[in-house]
């Protein structure tokens, strides 16, 4: 048995010890090249002048590119082709590359970027969500609705109305390993391309596209990412288009990897939000009607905001049945990055909104919030299950079947002690008039597939050798989730043998074609599946030999421990292997897998996007300064869905990470621009993501131990994304403490800097 | 040329001073276990152990180390921390076997941290992992690794033979002695001096500027020293941030709580004192304390000795009083302190530039506030006293309201900044709170948030 197990990472031994080769490991020969770019030093205007004479004379420089040296199309948007790779003259952001230097080496090529004399004619940036409403600067598509029942006449009608607006703020990804990639020649024209990214295919189509060859001229090869995030899922396109052109112009192996502070200057982050809602509800806190407005600020081009503010969209319910909800985007163009996809891909923005309203309703009726939440659940799915009730519907009309938030709750309520700790922590700050403490609960439920509905598909290679061995290859990559480990436990399982028999391989668009990113969480879920079948077409192809040569139906041919056992005989599976090859039976299969059972028109805004949801919850205490605003995480308490999980150990990492990057995102992970449209926030000395002190002093993760009701891969669940979420319970906390202060609600944005902490202080004790 | 043992083994390095020991490891060595995540001292993917005389085994930002500064001394990297047979050291198997490692790239870093660790005995894992960041694991798996091994022994092939080293010559721009020092700045002025380098590097690796002219502080023992009499605590310039913990807290122990937060490990173990004074940063977390204590720089020319109180220092922002070819030797603190306070406040609890810090030095006589020094950080260009605020405290009653209406001096006192780490009106109005948190601390009101714990 390898499913469930709590097989290590496969790469953990290399990681230890540093033999594990990221892109910027790889050895190169010493004439290679190394790539910058040059940026953009104002946010919005064009460029008059261009001067690169100083850049070409600098040290090492090879030689320089701009805009009009680009011999085909340099695109690198994902999506709507309006990223040019160097700037045609029009600038969009302060931090846009406007050229690249090719030198001899990394120090070379940043050295001689500085040295350009661009003369610009500056125009007034769009920087704020404000700003862009002001202006209407809205990117293509602008504008979207969904809407169920009258919400309008649902708000009127109710006993209890309340409105606000709040900001959530972005969050860059800070994966450990910065953007890289590398281009090298090969004897016929074309290029091997080794890049770090989430999208290997996206990488072969776009370099194809901006070198003017075919795509099976280009074989992208990605055997590990230091972090991703979601931050390389489009965001490395620019770096493998750009060593890509200059390979073609230098004949040499090309490398690019950003500074730290190139990186974040350049690349997207997760949206940042303004969330206005309009509630009405009844003294139990139930809630008969609400409509949501999201501002949401894409930066300066489409890349993937139209999915990321969609799904926003799709998780505004969250938990919580609404009957009469409206819910409208808009997706704002600004003169900044261009936000990007980021674990949750909009929908931890889409929850946070429900969750503060909630809060909010929770404060003004004076209840406590977890049982304000827990009333407006929707319906359990084992009444939906046992037809003893309906389905209710989500706001998009999808009937949610699977529901075991109240499950869930009632479970995690008891183990956490909530209501004794909340007990206590009344009389903690009865006595206690600088340090407040506050606890919360927040759950999560979160679609699974991607809603551009033809990217759940996936493909897997498995050849099997006559010694037994296994070679392993699907189109997903690895980024630290534990995906190849998970994969290879579904081919062990699947050939009943030992993992240490499977060989994990690289990623490689050679070898499985035109694959999906790695992202959506569904990484396991299509490429396990992809897996599985190749797996079981090659083991059906052996047990079809096996049961003619033993005369033993099919169906009593077991695999199983290394071995195979054919009715009551027992061979070895290199044995079966052998008999198999000897008969001149294929051992090599490929596998290939589509979500069934979506449809999903976005335009509208109806049908099912997902195939299932993942659940989960967790409680939070905190304890905060109120003469400082500064923070200090106590306990967290988490339980979490994973259906019949693949791996518990890398699960429950999953779970770990996921939270304490959320919480993160709502705390001290704050991004501040400049009136330029400056980042300010450019490095880690300035952008603070948590470290080993900021994880509450005690963390008690659980994973709720019950198959996937639907047919996934071993009846698991999609983990990758849904558990950053659970961070909300920690911001959650921060508001319940500040409560604590005053009689008002402290209406908190995020992130909850201190600084912050200290405004929503006085907002509780002195009113808006 | 520089001379050190590289896992074991010696190395003579042909470098340029100011190359870092991160792209020696990576591109000369093709070391590449060792990995570059910011390459500027903040996520402590390049952490490597460096050993000196001292034998403790001190983590260290290879990315911001310079080599010169490792000259004499052993590094050993990731590669070298398995045994030479390739069987591995308790805390890697643990981490392998607890899934302390995602992607994997934080991991080089943090086994060098928590090899280090424990090697040296030291349980205090938060604080020991304060420098090395990781996106992936949320740190839980990686904190229950180091513990699981706090009684497995030191594997033998972690000893450093720095003997091996004895009879090697060093660098001419790393003199040896405080005169050789002194006289090669005198003579040569316009050079740079490096002490601890964890602010001078940034300007190699983030600026790109190209230093030919530099002159190494680490080479002089007599800069290293704390002595400690009736009167006073004398510290040489060059003492790291960490030793300053170790030989100040039984004497100002606020003050040692407070640089607990400075920076994390790495950075303590290389940066200096001296640098953090001579750099004159407006947000530096040393001078605040050192103001309200009322302390002397002594400084030297040659042989001309000059005292200085440090507040004097401090001119105007990126200007010191500090003459051409002249430098800190040492710092002056009297011992003497009824109560001493040191509040640091910063987005991120470890690991941060203060967004305001405040020392407070007072004496309290029958209930009269007789003697009051207090310094802030991050309230104006330099590190300044808050002379308004003190006058009002001076002769006051040691009462709530006493602080209470000093409070509303720091606004005569400070104007300070908005920027990226808070703005002008949370600086001033947390300047102020922290007079109401010395005053509760005193009174035994809890305001250590930090040390609250969850509800049973
Ligand atoms: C990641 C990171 C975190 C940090 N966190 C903090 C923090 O929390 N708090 C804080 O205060 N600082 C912090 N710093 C800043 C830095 O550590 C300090 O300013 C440090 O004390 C500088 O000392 P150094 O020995 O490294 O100086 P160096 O970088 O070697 O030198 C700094 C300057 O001082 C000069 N100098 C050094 N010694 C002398 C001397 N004896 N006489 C005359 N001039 C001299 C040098 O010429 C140079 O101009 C941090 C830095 C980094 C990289
Ligand atoms: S690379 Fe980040 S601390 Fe050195
Ligand atoms: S394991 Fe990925 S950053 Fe630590």
């Amino acid at each position: 048995m390898s499913i469930g197990k709590n097989t290590p990472h496969d790469s953990g031994e290399l990681h230890v010890t540093g033999r594990a080769l990221f892109t910027d490991d790889i050895s190169l020969s010493n004439d290679s090249l190394h790539l910058a770019f040059g940026l953009s030093s104002i946010a919005k205007g064009s460029i008059i002048e261009l001067d690169l004479s100083k850049v070409v004379k600098s040290d090492g420089v090879i030689t320089v590119i701009s805009a009009k040296d680009l011999l085909f199309t340099s695109d690198t948007s994902p999506s709507a082709n309006d990223e040019p790779l160097l700037s045609d003259g029009t600038i969009h952001f302060l931090g846009q590359p406007i050229f690249l230097v090719i030198a001899s080496s990394h120090i070379n090529a940043r050295k001689a970027c500085r040295l350009a004399k661009v003369n610009y004619k500056k125009e007034k940036p769009v920087l704020t969500i404000e700003d862009a409403i002001e202006s209407k600067s809205i990117i293509a598509d602008g504008e979207c609705h969904y809407i169920k029942g009258t919400p309008e006449v649902a708000i009127n009608a109710a006993p209890i109305n309340l409105t606000d607006s709040f900001y959530v703020g972005g969050q860059e990804h800070f994966y450990l390993e910065g953007q890289v990639a590398i281009a090298t020649p090969q004897e016929d024209g074309g290029l091997v391309i080794y890049s770090s990214t989430q999208h290997p295919t996206e990488i072969q189509h776009k370099v194809a596209e901006a070198t003017g060859l075919k795509m099976h001229e280009v074989r992208v090869e990605v055997r590990r990412m230091g972090g991703a995030f979601g931050g390389k899922e489009s965001q490395g396109n620019a770096l493998a288009i750009a060593c890509a052109i200059a390979t073609k112009a230098t004949g040499k192996t090309c490398k690019m990897r950003y500074d730290r502070d190139d990186d974040i200057i350049i690349t997207g982050k997760r949206h940042d939000f303004r969330i206005d809602y309009d509630v009405g509800f009844n003294e139990d806190g139930k809630i008969l009607g609400i409509k949501f407005k999201h501002y949401v600020r894409c930066g300066w081009s489409q890349d993937l905001s139209l999915p990321v503010a969609d799904r926003a969209m799709l998780h505004s319910d969250n938990t919580y049945n609404l009957e009469d909800v409206s819910i409208t985007s808009h997706r704002l163009k600004t003169n900044t990055q261009s936000n990007t996809a980021f674990r949750g891909f909009g929908g931890p923005q889409g929850i946070i909104g429900i969750e503060r309203a909630i809060d909010h309703i929770a404060s003004h009726l004076n209840l406590d919030p977890t049982k304000v939440r827990t009333i407006n659940f929707y319906r359990s799915g084992t009444l939906v299950k046992e037809n003893l009730q309906k389905p209710q519907t989500t706001p998009y009309g999808m009937p949610v079947v699977d529901s075991i938030s109240t499950e869930i709750t009632e479970t995690l309520l008891k183990t956490a002690n909530y209501k004794s700790r909340l007990e206590g922590i009344t009389a903690w700050n009865k006595n206690n008039s600088v340090i407040k403490k506050g606890i919360a609960l927040s759950p999560v439920k979160f679609g699974i597939s991607f809603t551009l509905t033809h990217l759940n598909q996936a493909g897997a290679i498995v050849n099997v050798y006559t010694d037994g061995s296994v070679y392993l290859n699907h189109g997903g990559t690895e980024m630290g989730q534990g995906l190849f480990i998970k994969v290879a436990q579904i081919a062990a399982e699947t050939f009943g043998i030992g993992i240490d028999r499977i060989k994990i391989s690289a990623t490689d668009t050679a070898k499985v074609p035109n694959t999906s990113a790695t992202a959506a969480s569904s990484g396991a879920d299509l490429n396990g599946m992809a897996t599985k079948i190749a797996c079981r077409k090659i083991v059906n192809r052996i047990k079809k030999v096996l049961s003619k040569e033993n005369k033993i139906p099919e169906d009593q041919i077991i695999f199983e421990n290394g071995n195979i056992l054919i009715g009551t005989k027992l061979i070895s599976f290199k044995e079966g292997v052998l008999i198999a090859y000897e008969n001149r039976v294929s051992l090599s299969s490929t596998g290939y897998y589509a979500t069934p059972e979506l449809s999903w028109d976005r335009k509208t805004g109806v049908g099912r996007p997902f195939f299932y949801f993942s659940y989960g919850a967790a409680i939070t205490e905190v304890a905060v300064d109120t003469l400082t605003g500064e923070t200090n995480f106590l306990q967290a308490d988490i339980l979490h869905d994973c259906g019949r999980s693949l791996n518990p150990a890398i699960d429950l990492g999953q779970i770990e990470g996921g939270y304490i990057q959320g919480l993160g995102w709502l705390t001290t992970e704050e991004l501040v621009w400049d009136k330029r449209g400056a980042l300010k926030t450019f490095a880690p000395s300035t952008y603070k993501i948590p470290c080993a002190s900021d994880r509450p002093k005690v963390l008690n993760i659980e994973l709720w131990d019950a198959p996937n009701r639907l047919d996934t891969v071993y009846n698991s669940k999609a983990v990758g994304e849904p558990p950053l979420i659970l961070g909300i319970s920690a911001w959650l906390a921060i508001s319940n403490a500040i409560s604590q202060c005053g009689t008002q609600y402290p209406h908190l944005n995020t992130p909850a800097t201190p600084e912050e902490i200290l405004k929503a202080i006085d907002r509780a004790r002195n009113g808006v | 040329m520089v001379t050190f043992l590289l896992n074991g083994e010696v190395v003579n390095a042909e470098v340029k001073s100011s190359d870092t020991l991160l792209n020696f490891l990576r591109e000369v060595k093709g070391l590449t276990g060792t990995k570059e995540g910011c390459n500027e001292g903040d996520c402590g993917a390049c952490s490597v152990i460096v050993t000196d005389e001292t034998g403790i085994a001190k983590t260290t930002n290879s990315c911001i180390a310079l080599m010169p500064q490792i000259h004499g001394k052993a590094v050993r990297t990731v590669e070298g921390i398995s045994s030479p047979d390739g069987s591995l050291h308790p805390i890697q198997k643990s981490m392998v076997k607890n899934h302390g490692s995602q992607c994997g790239f934080c991991t080089p870093g943090f086994i060098s941290t928590l090899v280090a660790a424990h090697k040296n005995g030291d349980s205090d894992f938060e604080n020991q992992l304060a420098g090395n960041l990781c996106r992936c694991t949320g740190y839980g798996p990686i904190i229950h690794s180091a513990k699981e091994n706090l009684s497995e022994p030191v594997p033998v092939w972690m000893d450093e033979n720095l003997d091996r080293l004895k009879d090697i010559t060093s660098p001419n721009n790393l003199p040896q002695s405080l005169e050789d020092l002194a006289t090669l700045y005198k003579n040569n002025p316009e050079a740079t001096l490096v002490a601890g380098a964890t602010d001078l590097s940034l300007e190699i690796t983030k600026k790109l500027k190209y230093f030919n002219n530099m002159i190494f502080l680490g080479g002089c023992e007599q800069l290293k020293r704390i002595e400690i009499t009736k009167e006073t605590i004398q510290i040489g310039a060059a003492c790291t941030i960490s030793e300053l913990i170790v030989s100040l807290r039984s004497t100002f122990p606020s003050f040692t709580n407070m640089l607990l937060r400075y920076g994390a490990v790495q950075i303590r173990n290389s940066a200096t004192i001296g640098g953090n004074i001579a750099n004159g940063s407006p947000v530096g977390d040393g001078p605040p304390a050192l103001i309200a204590l009322g302390a002397i720089l002594k400084l030297r020319h040659a042989e001309t000795i000059r005292m200085l109180p440090i507040e004097d220092f401090f001119i105007n922002y990126g200007v010191q009083d500090l003459n051409p070819g002249e430098f800190i030797e040492s710092i002056i603190i009297p011992k003497e302190v009824d109560i001493l306070k040191c509040y640091k406040v910063s987005k991120r609890f470890d690991q941060d530039i203060s967004a305001i810090c405040g020392c407070f030095k007072l004496t309290v006589f029958e209930n009269t506030i007789t003697e009051c020094r207090i310094a802030y950080g991050g309230m104006a260009a330099t590190p300044k006293r808050a002379f308004k605020t003190e006058k009002k405290l001076i002769g006051s009653q040691w009462s709530y309201s006493t602080f209470e209406t000093a409070k509303s001096e720091i606004s005569r006192d400070f104007f300070p900044i908005s920027d990226l780490r808070a703005s002008s009106n949370y600086r001033l109005k947390v300047a102020q709170n922290l007079l109401t948190r010395l005053f509760y601390e005193m009174t035994d009101t809890n305001i250590d948030s930090r040390g609250v714990l969850p509800c049973p």
